[in-house]
């Protein structure tokens, strides 16, 4: 049964006492916290750094389909791109996971049984959250029960607005509980706090602390279903909050951006912000996900022209 | 385990710059010896190559560069106001152009690192040309009364941390008023200037409107001292400045003295704290920190002084220090021996005085000058760091109990230029921004600077504003 | 009343911080009207006078520059509304000081009336007219306000011993500052008794401070004094103005020259002020907020 960290124990004691403490985290100035973002992305990443980063990025990726229209048929696609990025160069890393839906999880299990590559699920009425506990956790549940090694919830927003922390740092513990397994190493847990319906800078860090505090292994900006994802400046202070919160407590969580990146150099900017912010021990795919889809064809195309000193094409990549 | 990222060497290409072996003063329209044929060399401080060698100008050249400036005067202050506008709106497209090449020039010439000088001071001079450009023809509504007149010649002297961006400072306002000018940019960094001279020709800029005598304090004395001179504008020491004031005693000309500073950095405890760690970076370490408004005394609320010093010797651990055409480099070079010499005998004092010293671990280029960034605490108002400015990357680090004691700690100095004030209550920034004395005052950020913002100080930071409709009045015969 | 009944003469004394004290050095001058008649003994102030004066500026900077401009404009208004209740006692003074017959005097008197209803005005307008919002190109708001320089020595006119006086006067203390005034050489005496107008006219103590002797003895004190911020060098010949300037520059005080020069008492003090008084003695304060971000991010805030 997962807890709070020790030296957060109180802040959890109540629902008021969770207010005091989300309330008592420092502020954030959006305009510098934008610019802090901002200069960062005009690091030049150039040559072997370059390389480095495109490597890392693609191994990062959790590669997601997230349709009303998915079938196996697209599942297993997916499955045999994240084992094999690149067809015609197979030094190409594998990425990090696969993400479907809950139903599609068994299909993606199977897919890449002994690759390596993990298999994500959303769940908990995955975007919206707008379902009861017992439904979201059933949700979990079968995600679980099919093999997902990891679990990207949604937490509830309406519930966050309204200052109901203590019920959303509750659902996470129950959701939390369901990832564990009897018989193996238990689900990795990702919380999407949807920062582009949380509006303000102020209740990111507080949704972050919030989820670290209930015992995320990740927190994840989006669900890519809304306006707003990932941002630099939204991903640069969820990285300041797992920073702090090993700082503080010794335990390091992952972060997760998602929705939005579609470049190499985007995303290589990301990475610059997990350097020079969360530091080199983030620089794993144990603890950095990039949630994206179209990014890796992208990113592959980058890397065949550093291998070749020619500019690719799509149709040197595979569409799936 | 991931192996760490490293950031390979990404220079910026010295081939956009063509730096002559040897350059003239610039003179009525053309580059000129000097007078008595001396010339001095100018090297890169990051380097110590030699990268050029310019004329030495001496009291003769001043004189002739102040009559061309005076001949000039006549047919130039006459001039509508919208013809001026055009020449600087032209002024100011062609930085823009060639502001790649300037911002080389200036990396190379003053040791800063190209992402400032690409990303600051490049955009700034061509803003501030571009602001003043638009005054010209609107004079009568400045607030000055109907058809205010220019002084005539102004004879600018202008320092080496940033040589185009305080041109820019100077000569924007200058002509827009319909002054022609004098200007001589530090010895160290004279580069720009000189290139500024050919944008000046390439504008079709009549001759002797603007004039360029590279030298050294000699120079600018015999300007300051030179009869015909109406108007001094002068950034750089206080102690210069106080030389200026009494050299110009009992003469009409008007002056404006931008000058040193101690700015106080005020970090309460419920500040946003990592955008103000970056403030207190930004404010101590760009360019090095040798900056008149830099914040170079942190006053910390004792509450959080451990939590965020901590946080500010992590973030300076990611500070890169080195090649400054290097576009990842945050920290250049030192501009100057002199300089650094300085900076290092203030530090040896620092520690001689019991402040305790801690310097980002960062390996420094065999050659070249340079100095790790570094902040001192147990600093009391009683240190000399504390009350002296430095003028590099050293940061002095008091604390505070109560906004009372944090202003009081903020005004005791000489000087008055600029400070800064970090917390999330509204009612706080504007109660203690009421209170400092200092001309520049940055609520929740640093270092902030734009050509409608009036910049200057009180007290021995200097007088007179540069910027804004302000900076008009330095300009005009409005007293 | 008797035409042989012998005058109460009046005991002519310093205003400093709020008091009437005597020179510090027990000395004083005769001061002569015109022809040469004597009028008075004024106190021949030394330098420590003009410390003490000093000293009083500075304690009252805090209070005054930190008054509402409202406050202030009132109670420049009270000031000329007590000199209208003694406007007698000064036409009789400027008259002898000056030579001008009653009616000329009287005029200059009204005058400098309404040179305090000008300035009272000017308070809560002068931020307005040289302040603003600074529209930068970045996501700050950024205002620039006026704010007094802080403790004035002011060198009166030499001729104009009351309108020029209050001309140099109430620009200074109008915006914040306070002021250590150096009254004229020869005809203190209307600047001596108009510390008795400021003393119940709810003007705190300390705010101006007036000064008798000889210009050049007290000035050069004040000129050099660390803790003085500005100085107006209206009533100081041009030899004079100079040696006072080289010795401001120690501390860099802000110079209001010598001019407009009253030699010869040619200047007109009658003429529109204009505001180039007020504001040689204001500082430019520019204070950068951010606001909400540009956005990038779809949050604002």
């Amino acid at each position: 049964m997962p807890t709070t960290a020790p030296a957060f124990s109180d802040a959890t004691a109540s629902d008021s006492a969770l207010r005091r403490f989300l309330h008592g985290l420092p502020g954030v100035d959006a305009v510098g916290l934008e610019a802090r973002a901002a200069s960062l992305g005009t690091r030049s990443i150039k040559t072997t750094a370059k390389a480095y980063a495109i490597d890392l990025a693609i191994s990062m990726i959790d590669l997601t389909t997230l349709e009303g229209a998915d079938t196996p048929g697209k599942v297993r696609a997916l499955a045999a791109k994240a084992v094999n990025p690149d067809p015609t160069d197979r030094t190409a890393p594998r990425t990090a996971a696969v993400c479907v839906y809950p139903d599609m999880a068994a299909t993606a299990v199977a897919a890449l049984a002994g690759s390596g590559v993990k298999v994500a699920s959303v769940a908990t009425a995955f975007p919206a959250g707008r379902a009861a506990l017992d439904v979201k956790l059933a949700d979990v549940r079968d995600a679980v029960a099919a093999g997902a090694d990891e679990i990207d919830m949604v937490i509830d927003r309406g519930a966050f607005l309204s200052g109901h922390y203590l019920k959303v740092y509750e659902e996470i513990l129950a959701v939390k509980a369901e990832c564990a397994r009897a018989d193996g190493p238990d689900a990795r847990l990702k919380v999407i706090f949807e920062t582009g319906e949380l509006s303000t800078y102020d209740n990111i860090r507080r949704a972050s602390w919030l989820g670290m505090l209930a015992g995320a292994d990740f927190i994840k900006t989006s669900t890519g279903k809304v306006g707003t994802n990932a941002t630099p400046a939204n991903t640069l202070l969820m990285l300041e909050a797992v920073r702090d919160f090993r700082a503080q407590t010794g335990v390091q969580i992952g972060v997760k951006p998602a929705g939005g990146i579609r470049t190499s150099k985007d995303a290589i900017k990301f990475l610059v912000l997990v350097n020079e912010t969360a530091g080199e021990d983030w620089l794993d795919n144990h603890w950095f996900r990039f949630g994206a889809s179209s990014l890796l064809n992208d990113l592959l195309m980058q890397r065949q022209k550093l291998s070749t000193g020619r500019y690719s094409g799509p149709d040197y990549v595979t569409v799936d | 385990m991931a192996s760490a990222f490293e950031y390979a060497p990404a220079p910026e290409s010295r081939s956009v710059v063509d730096i002559a072996p040897s350059y003239g003063l610039f003179i009525d329209g053309e580059f000129t010896d000097a007078a008595d044929g001396k010339v001095f060399k100018t090297v890169s401080p990051s380097s110590e190559e030699v990268l050029s060698e310019v004329a030495q100008a001496g009291a003769a050249d001043v004189d002739r560069a102040v009559k061309a400036a005076r001949k000039a005067f006549e047919k130039w202050s006459a001039l509508p106001g919208s013809e001026r506008a055009k020449y600087l709106f032209r002024i100011a497209r062609i930085i823009q152009e060639r502001s790649r090449e300037l911002a080389v020039l200036e990396t190379l010439d003053n040791g800063k690192p190209i992402k400032e000088t690409r990303d600051a001071d490049l955009p700034l001079v061509a803003a501030h040309f571009f602001y003043y450009a638009g005054w010209a023809d609107k004079l009568d509504h400045a607030g000055y009364g109907a058809n205010p007149r220019p002084l005539g010649v102004a004879g600018q002297i202008i320092p080496w941390n940033f040589p185009l961006l305080m041109l820019a400072w100077k000569i924007a306002p200058a002509l827009a008023t319909g002054n022609t000018v004098v200007l001589k940019p530090a010895e160290t960094t004279p580069l720009s200037a000189l290139f500024f001279a050919d944008i000046c020709r390439q504008a079709g800029l009549p001759k002797g409107v603007v004039n360029i005598l590279t030298g050294y304090g000699d120079a600018g004395a015999a300007l300051v001292e030179h009869e015909d001179v109406n108007k001094i504008a002068f950034t750089g020491s206080t102690a210069v400045g106080k030389a200026i004031a009494r050299q110009i005693a009992g003469t009409n000309k008007k002056v404006t003295l931008e000058l040193g500073g101690k700015g106080a950095n005020i970090v309460f405890d419920d500040a946003p704290i990592d955008q103000a760690v970056e403030g207190i970076v930004t404010g101590i370490f760009f360019n090095q920190g040798q900056v008149c408004c830099a914040g170079s005394r942190l006053l910390v609320q004792e509450s959080i002084q451990d939590e965020l010093l901590d946080a500010l010797k992590r973030r300076l651990s990611t500070l890169r220090l080195g090649d400054p055409l290097d576009k990842n480099t945050d920290i250049g070079a030192i501009n100057s021996a002199e300089q650094l010499a300085r900076i290092t005998a203030l530090v040896e004092t620092g520690e001689a005085e019991g402040a305790e010293r801690w310097s980002a671990s960062c390996e420094l280029p065999s050659s070249g000058y340079w100095f790790a960034p570094t902040l001192f605490t147990n600093v009391t108002q009683a240190h000399t760091i504390a009350r002296d400015e430095i003028f590099g990357p050293v940061l002095s680090v008091l604390s505070f109990r109560t906004p009372d004691e944090a202003v009081a700690k903020a005004n005791n100095s000489q000087y008055g230029l600029s400070a800064g004030i970090w917390t999330e209550k509204g009612s706080r920034i504007l109660a203690v921004a009421n209170k400092l004395r200092a001309g520049v005052v940055w609520a929740n950020t640093f270092n902030k600077f734009d050509p409608t913002s009036p910049f200057g100080g009180y007290k021995e930071s200097g007088f007179g504003r540069e910027g804004g409709r302000h900076g008009l009045e330095a300009y005009l015969d409005v007293r | 009343m008797s035409d042989n009944r012998l005058s109460v003469f009046k005991t002519y004394k310093l205003y400093v911080g709020g008091k009437f004290p005597r020179s510090e050095s027990g000395r004083v001058y005769e001061v002569t009207d015109s022809k040469g008649k004597w009028l008075a003994n004024a106190p021949q102030s030394s330098r420590k006078d003009a410390r003490d004066a000093v000293v009083a500026a500075r304690k009252a900077f805090g209070g005054w520059s930190g008054a509402t401009a409202y406050n202030r404009g009132q109670i420049l208004y009270r000031i000329a509304e007590m000199l209208e209740g003694r406007k007698d006692q000064f036409v009789r003074e400027v008259a002898d000081a000056e030579g001008l017959s009653k009616s000329k005097a009287a005029a200059v008197v009204d005058a400098a009336i309404d040179r305090w209803v000008w300035y009272a005005g000017w308070t809560d307008k002068i931020g307005q007219v040289v302040g603003g919002a600074n529209p930068v190109a970045g996501p700050f708001f950024n205002l620039s306000t006026p704010e007094p320089t802080g403790v004035v020595t002011v060198l009166a006119p030499q001729k104009s011993s009351f309108l020029g006086l209050v001309s140099v006067i109430a620009p200074v203390i109008a915006t914040g500052n306070t002021a250590v005034v150096v009254a004229s050489a020869d005809s203190p005496l209307p600047a001596l008794s108009l510390g008795e107008v400021l003393a119940t006219s709810d003007l705190p103590g300390g705010v101006v401070n007036i000064l008798s002797g000889k210009t050049a003895e007290i000035a050069a004190p004040l000129a050099s004094h660390q803790d003085v911020n500005a100085i107006d060098l209206t009533g100081a010949d041009a030899t004079l103005a100079k040696e006072l300037e080289i010795a401001a520059a120690d501390n860099l005080k802000r110079v209001l020259g010598p001019q407009p020069v009253d030699e010869g008492g040619a200047f007109d003090w009658s003429a529109d002020p204009g505001t180039h008084r007020l504001t040689a003695f204001l500082e430019t304060k520019t204070v950068w907020h951010p606001t909400g971000a540009l956005g990038a991010s779809g949050s604002s805030y």
